[in-house]
């Protein structure tokens, strides 16, 4: 058996789920530490930004970042859509008993499209500006460096009441995604035996709590002009 | 509980045979004692059907004790019915009402396909076992029982893992009719044995294979398995599988853990 095949497998496919997930997550990681400097100072946010945008190691890695998300979305949708053809005559009963298992596990690709409609927003309001088509304004960091001024660009973003309600949808739904998906991957790569399997739950809900609170409050402080 | 009796609607898929399409039929049934069986319940339709001359319903039973897998019946939304770690069989009548309506499916897989009325085909299940679910190991007179020594914990947990008796509950319950629960338990009890190393790293690998091959859908690690397996085969079985499948790709070939 080749490499190929060892990753086409029902097993193998959830591989690349579960890979592809904890990079994203370890991203998450990245991305929430370097956005909480809003609630520094403008320029500390900038400058943040700044070295994210301007570091060729960063930029490279962005490349690898698009080219995960992307092979997890094919993958999810492929494999939901595999799935679901294993049942051609489905039951007449209600099987929807969420005492069983929580709803968010069954949920897993609603969850991630709302992920992903969030995503093409998100990129379209901040990453196009900044890396394509260059039209932020100009701003002096204290050191004299010129750079984006992005933390203006959230400003002005997030004045609009309907995009604050978009990003918290978007944002609770990667929470929810995350409730699963965190011990889910752990568990694709085998790490979930008795010993590790509690501790693993809890920190996935425990992780993905405070970085998707972390993330809400960007918006809402934005919004209510509690940072500046 | 005082015993009771109660009369009852049974809503049921017939279904002439694989080729043709089923349907749901209803069916009265009166004096049922709380005391029978689930099975008893169908015995009791099925004499009243003969006598009708109408055709009896065709349903899977072996050894009505909760050991043989063979009493698949997807019942109310629930595989084996409402009670946890329980087959058909062991279902009980005073769990119903006098009036109540139940809900009586086959186990609804592509890869079980309904033979006749509640009876599906569960031969995949054979030869996935067959794909890896066995050791080469010479046969002929048995070893002394403790020529190999194994740790307890090893033990227990294998022991825990062959108590699978191949029903199916975890394919009928998961969304995506997968058959992980089932395989990992088959892969399990020899992967944590040293009886079971020399084939570690064909064996999940095989299994999966077959798997696919049969049309089982791949686990989201949803859980719904482990809440309707009757024998209480634990998640952990798949974590050991995946584990051992990683081994197999990296060439380590699992952990014996
Ligand atoms: C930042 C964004 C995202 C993160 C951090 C993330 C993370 C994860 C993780 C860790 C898993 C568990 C993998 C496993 O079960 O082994 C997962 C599963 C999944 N993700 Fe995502 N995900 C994200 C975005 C998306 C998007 C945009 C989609 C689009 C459809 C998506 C669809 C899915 C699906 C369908 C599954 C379940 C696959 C299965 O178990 O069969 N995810 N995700
Ligand atoms: S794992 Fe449990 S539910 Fe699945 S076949 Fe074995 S005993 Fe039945
Ligand atoms: S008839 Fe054997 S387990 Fe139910």
């Amino acid at each position: 058996m080749n490499w190929k095949h060892y990753f086409t497998t029902s097993v193998g496919r959830k591989l690349v789920m579960g890979f592809t997930g904890l990079f994203l997550v370890l991203f998450l990681l990245v991305h929430c530490y370097v956005n909480s400097m809003i609630f520094i100072s403008r320029n500390a946010f900038n400058a943040a930004a700044d070295f994210m945008g301007t570091t060729v190691a960063i930029r490279i890695m962005e490349i690898g970042l698009f080219a995960g998300i992307i092979l997890h979305i094919i993958q999810g949708l492929m494999l939901a859509r595999m799935n679901k053809a294993k049942r051609s005559i489905g039951y007449a009963t209600n099987t929807t008993n969420t005492k069983q298992v929580p709803w968010y596990s069954r949920s897993m690709t609603l969850l991630g499209t709302l992920v992903m409609l969030f995503l093409i927003m998100h990129i379209s309001h901040f990453w196009v500006p900044s890396r394509i088509t260059h039209d932020l304004n100009a701003t002096k960091l204290p050191n004299g460096v010129e750079t984006h001024d992005l933390f203006q660009k959230m400003l002005d973003v997030f004045q609009s009441p309907i995009v604050v309600v978009l990003y918290l949808i978007g944002v609770a739904s990667l929470a929810f995604h995350l409730f699963h998906g965190f011990f889910s991957a752990c568990q694709t790569m085998g790490l979930t035996s008795h010993k590790y399997k509690n501790f693993l739950k809890g920190f996935g809900i425990v992780f993905s709590v405070i970085v998707c609170l972390l993330f809400a409050a960007m918006p809402i402080s934005m919004y209510m002009g509690w940072v500046a | 509980m005082e015993h009771y009796s109660m009369n009852l609607t049974l809503k049921v898929w017939k279904q002439k045979n694989t080729k043709t399409k089923g349907h749901f039929e209803t069916f009265q049934v009166k004096n049922i004692s709380s005391e029978m069986s689930f099975l008893e319940m169908f015995d009791v339709l099925n004499e009243q059907l003969i006598a009708e001359g109408k055709e009896p319903i065709a349903f899977d039973h072996d050894c009505r004790e909760g050991i043989c897998g063979m009493c698949s019946m997807y019942i109310n939304g629930r595989a084996h019915g409402p009670w946890h770690h329980t087959t058909t069989c062991q279902l009980h009548m005073r769990e119903y009402k006098d009036g109540d309506t139940i809900v009586v499916e086959p186990w609804r897989a592509n890869a079980f396909p309904v033979i006749k009325d509640l009876v599906v085909d569960r031969q995949a299940f054979d030869r996935i076992i067959q794909a890896g679910g066995y050791i080469s190991a010479n046969t002929g007179n048995a070893v002394d029982a403790n020529s190999i020594p194994i740790e307890k914990h090893k033990a227990d947990e294998a022991f825990a893992a062959a108590a699978c008796i191949g029903c199916g509950a975890c394919v009928a319950a998961c969304p995506n009719a997968s058959a992980m629960l089932f395989l990992s338990a088959k892969a399990s009890h020899l992967a944590l044995l040293p009886q079971g190393d020399p084939e570690r790293k064909i064996r999940a690998v095989n299994m999966v294979e077959q798997m696919d091959k049969e049309g089982f859908g791949s686990c989201s690690n949803i859980g719904l398995c482990e809440a309707s397996c009757p024998k209480g085969i634990s998640l952990e079985n798949i974590a050991r599988l995946n584990r051992e499948y990683l081994g197999a790709v990296f060439g380590e070939g699992g952990d014996n853990a």
